[in-house]
């Protein structure tokens, strides 16, 4: 990314330019590590490339259909989802160590990170302004029922919730459970029933209706 | 266990972002820059993610503790100043330096007609 986007939104002379302090704090980090040797420009550029066009939940989407596809991937992935994601090239480098818990008719996983904003980036991309807000960090911990509710899903009184809580160490990837009616389906249709907010447990997957075949 | 107060949910969250599926990685460069120099640094081993958490974690409680909401739209600028913090405490570069080049930065801005790059000179760096 060059660095003659977006500069110029606070501009106050008739000539002449301006840079917001983030913007010059962001721009002397640069230079001085660069200066440095500690870090290299076109390296900067791919990972912002890697991260805005490579990953994004299309990744944990086909890790999800493979699982409920494949009943050896998916005891693989529920004990040791690192190495399951890493011997498939298909689904590119993870990096964190990364646990898969399984949805049930009884189990419930949800995933938040109450210090920060850990995140599985590998497999999900980077993740969403509501998983980095304090309301959602603070109140999934003591009332997982509601927030659910706030993202309109309503689950059987009888499944029970557990919420993950991420460190920088262990990132958590949902899997859910596979809707009903999609026997027969391929794993590229099964992969767009696989939202972002059902891999963090916010969410569903979609229902077959839902989606156009 | 106590429930929240009203007003204080996540739907006030979401409410504020009713496109949040499709929202950019970043909503600005700089916090792409920001992201992308904390990974570089990580990966030269610079600093743990262990390390990187906690750093982060306290940036953002000291932002709360000073009024920030928090809402997740200041996220980047915690960011920054965790890798700043970062960069200073590892002896990477010493404030004194990020000083220079960030009034350099500003410098070279004002010398640039609007609209056009702004690149950093030696002249910037009086």
């Amino acid at each position: 990314m060059s660095h003659d986007d977006h500069d110029h939104d606070h501009h106050d002379h008739d000539h002449g330019s301006h840079l917001s302090e983030v913007q010059a704090r962001v721009r002397a980090l640069e230079s001085v590590l660069t200066e440095k040797g500690y870090v290299d420009p076109a390296v900067l550029d791919q990972i912002v490339e890697h991260f805005e066009t490579n990953v994004g939940p299309h990744v944990g989407a086909k890790i999800v259909a493979r699982a409920w596809t494949d009943p050896a991937f998916k005891a693989a992935l529920l004990a040791d989802a690192t190495r399951a994601v890493v011997a498939d090239e298909t689904f590119g480098r993870v990096g964190d160590h990364l646990v898969a818990v399984e949805n049930t008719e009884t189990q419930h996983h949800m995933v938040v990170c109450t210090l920060c904003s850990c995140y599985p980036w590998d497999v999900l991309g980077l993740p969403p302004v509501w998983y980095k807000s304090a309301p959602y960090r603070s109140r999934v911990v003591m009332d997982p029922r509601g927030v659910l509710a706030d993202f309109g899903v309503t689950l059987p009184a009888g499944t029970a919730i557990r919420v993950w809580d991420s460190t920088a160490e262990t990132r958590y990837l949902v899997l859910p459970q596979r809707p009903a009616g999609t026997d027969g389906w391929s794993e590229e249709q099964l992969a767009s029933l696989v939202t972002r907010n059902s891999m963090i447990g916010t969410g569903l997957a979609l229902q077959p209706g839902e989606v156009a075949r | 266990m106590s429930q929240p107060a009203p007003g204080t949910g996540i739907a006030e969250v979401l409410d504020a972002i009713p496109a949040d599926q499709r929202t950019p990685t970043f909503n600005e460069p700089w916090e792409a820059q920001a992201f992308a120099l904390t990974l570089a640094l990580q990966r030269r081993g610079a600093f743990t993610w262990s390390e990187w958490a906690a750093t982060l974690g306290e940036e953002i409680k000291r932002a709360q503790a000073s009024g920030d909401p928090d809402s997740g739209a200041t996220y980047y600028r915690h960011w920054l100043a965790a890798v700043e913090r970062l960069v200073r405490e590892k002896g990477l570069a010493t404030e004194d330096a990020l000083h220079r080049y960030r009034d350099a930065w500003h410098r070279a801005a004002d010398r640039t007609p609007h609209g056009e790059p702004i690149v950093l000179e030696p002249r910037d760096l009086t």
